[in-house]
């Protein structure tokens, strides 16, 4: 890979000129503040305009607290609904061989590109007074769509693929040498998880996890569907900041949905640290590499130190 | 164990755990995602061919098809270009504060769509930062289809970028070496070295911005106004059906949705594939 140009330095024949660098910059930064940082800022002046003391009255409303209560009590059961999914997936996926791997990772992917309103419609249709299940689960006084329940379902199915496909690519670039190792040096199948395959995928692991969390607590339009909107006991923070907003109380609709935007930040930040992290390792790799030839050709990369 | 058979034996493999992983896996899968899926297919099966028809037919449907469709591709159009503009800036250049910016475009995944779609109203709305601005040049944004290209604008932007930043670092310098060599301006080098090089994974980028536009609805409602015929979306009206119980109409509309959904898919692994023989 090429070394990035400082922006002003003196042009070669494979970089542009300088004002061609600069003129580029300035225009992807500033289509980046236009339509990223100014959306960003406007949260937080929107919810702090009639003071903080207004911010904070929105935030402890007790329909605040119950919508927080229940956008945690669902990302609290969806997430790791979907931690154990990713790791038995990306397990089957990328130790073993078998006929229509590529199709099975497709069917996995697919939540990311239905709409989500179609994904709450779709359990509407199983779930609700008129589906398939409803008339039974109306006998049995069983509430999934309008309850807890349909929140989980629909959240669960929008952050379906998000941990699987953290590990796939990760798992499969590190091969089965290192469990092979365990096994025949006497461990058993569990302890060789344990102690060899999760140390490796820990990282990119708590990755999956946060982009998961974030889209699960920030889910809109699928539980939207499934919600029934009954303030104080379906309502999770997004929808309450429909809400909110709907009835023209801007200023608390944006101080509830600061909260947000702050879990969007330490999301990322998370994000970046992890990626930094992955930067270095990968740098030390080459580094070894580069100063022992024949040995370091023969270094899984989770000898080097974390 | 039933789901090895189906998936063919592993080959080859001394781990254990392939029978309870990959059954699962597809237990799961199958629970969460394909039989509902399912149910949709059978609930549109049972819809009358001419009943079908009349709904996804019938003009207001299409003027919500028609926006959601106009409005995303010009979005992924938009985001393609500036999507591939921040790529080379990042991978390319060097500047103070880059790594922030880096890490900032991602923003429109991290960020719920709700807030997203009341701050892009705030701030296009006739009394906004931007918004009263433009409404002194004569031009209406909150409210109206260019509102819903806006933020499908924001929630598209990360796609291209993402797909095409790890190409462009792997790239290899030694070919704009050699184009310059051969006698290549700067900008015949790009067009003619780079760009085919680069276009699988902007394509890539571009289809699965265009796919998320298409199905977003969190971020556009607020800003949309959504007026029939004017400034509906097609997600948005699935919703409307549910609420006056046309489960039959909802479903009507969901299923075309899904079928692109699909087709979408589909044109993303023609893609992948297509890279995977250039790499």
């Amino acid at each position: 890979m090429a070394r990035p140009i400082k922006l002003l330095a003196p042009a070669t024949a494979t970089t542009e000129p300088a004002w061609v660098r600069v003129l580029l910059t300035v225009i992807a930064l500033g289509f980046l503040a236009l339509f990223i940082l100014l959306p960003l800022v406007t949260v937080f002046a929107e919810a702090l305009r009639r003071g903080w003391h207004v911010y904070f009255a929105a935030i402890v409303e007790p329909d605040a607290l119950a919508a927080l209560r229940l956008t945690l009590t669902v990302a609290a059961i969806a997430v790791p609904l979907n931690v154990l999914f990713g790791v038995a997936a990306a397990w089957a996926i990328t130790k073993f061989e078998f006929r229509g791997k590529q199709f099975l990772i497709t069917l996995i992917d697919l939540p990311f590109s239905v709409s989500p309103v179609v994904a709450g419609l779709v359990y509407v249709l199983v779930f609700g007074a008129q589906g398939w299940l409803g008339p039974w689960l109306q006998a049995n006084d069983i509430k999934v769509i309008f309850a807890l329940p349909g929140l989980v379902l629909a959240t669960v199915f929008v952050t379906f693929p998000f941990v699987a496909r953290e590990l796939i690519p990760l798992m499969q670039s590190q091969g089965t040498e290192e469990e092979e190792a365990a096994l025949t040096l006497g461990a058993s199948g569990w302890r060789t998880f344990w102690a060899v395959t999760l140390p490796n995928i820990k990282w990119g692991l708590l990755y999956g996890v946060i982009l998961c969390n974030a889209r699960a607590m920030g889910e809109f339009g699928a539980v939207s569907v499934v919600s029934g909107h009954i303030r104080g006991q379906t309502n999770t923070i997004p929808l309450h900041v429909e809400i909110l907003y709907n009835e023209y109380q801007f200023a608390a609709a944006f101080a509830v949905a600061s909260i947000l935007a702050l879990l969007a930040l330490v999301t990322l930040a998370i994000k970046s640290f992890i990626e930094w992290r992955d930067e270095r390792a990968r740098e030390a790799t080459s580094r070894n590499i580069a100063a022992d030839d024949s040995a370091a050709l023969e270094v899984p990369a989770k000898v080097l130190p974390a | 164990m039933n789901a090895a058979l189906a998936w063919g034996r592993p080959r080859r493999s001394v781990l254990p755990g392939f029978g309870p992983a990959m059954g699962y896996t597809l237990f799961y899968l199958s629970l969460i995602v394909l039989i509902p899926l399912a149910a949709l297919a059978l609930k549109t099966a049972t819809l009358t061919w001419d009943s079908f028809w009349a709904t996804v037919t019938d003009p207001r449907v299409v003027a919500s098809y028609r926006l959601s469709f106009g409005a995303s591709l010009l979005a992924a159009l938009v985001n393609l270009v500036a999507g591939v503009s921040v790529a080379w800036v990042l991978v390319r250049y060097d500047f103070p504060g880059k790594r922030l910016v880096d890490a900032f475009v991602d923003l429109p995944f991290a960020l719920p769509t709700a807030v997203a779609g009341i701050a892009l109203t705030a701030l296009y709305a006739p009394n906004g930062w931007l918004g009263e601005p433009l409404a002194a040049l004569g031009i209406k944004v909150a409210f109206t289809p260019l509102g819903v290209l806006i933020a499908l604008i924001f929630i598209g932007l990360p796609f291209v970028v993402r797909t095409v930043q790890p190409v462009l670092e792997d790239l290899d310098k030694e070919l704009e070496e050699a184009a310059a060599s051969l006698g290549a301006s700067r900008w015949q080098a790009f067009t003619k070295v780079l760009l085919p090089l680069l276009l699988p994974a902007i394509l890539t980028g571009f289809v699965l911005a265009l796919s998320r536009a298409i199905g977003e609805f969190g971020s556009v409602i607020f800003i949309a106004g959504n007026m029939p015929f004017v400034s509906e979306i097609a997600p948005l009206l699935i919703i409307t059906k549910l609420e006056q119980y046309d489960y039959a109409g909802a479903t009507a509309i969901a299923t075309l949705m899904l079928v692109i959904s699909f087709a979408l898919i589909l044109v993303v692994n023609l893609l992948q594939k297509w890279q995977q023989r250039r790499a």
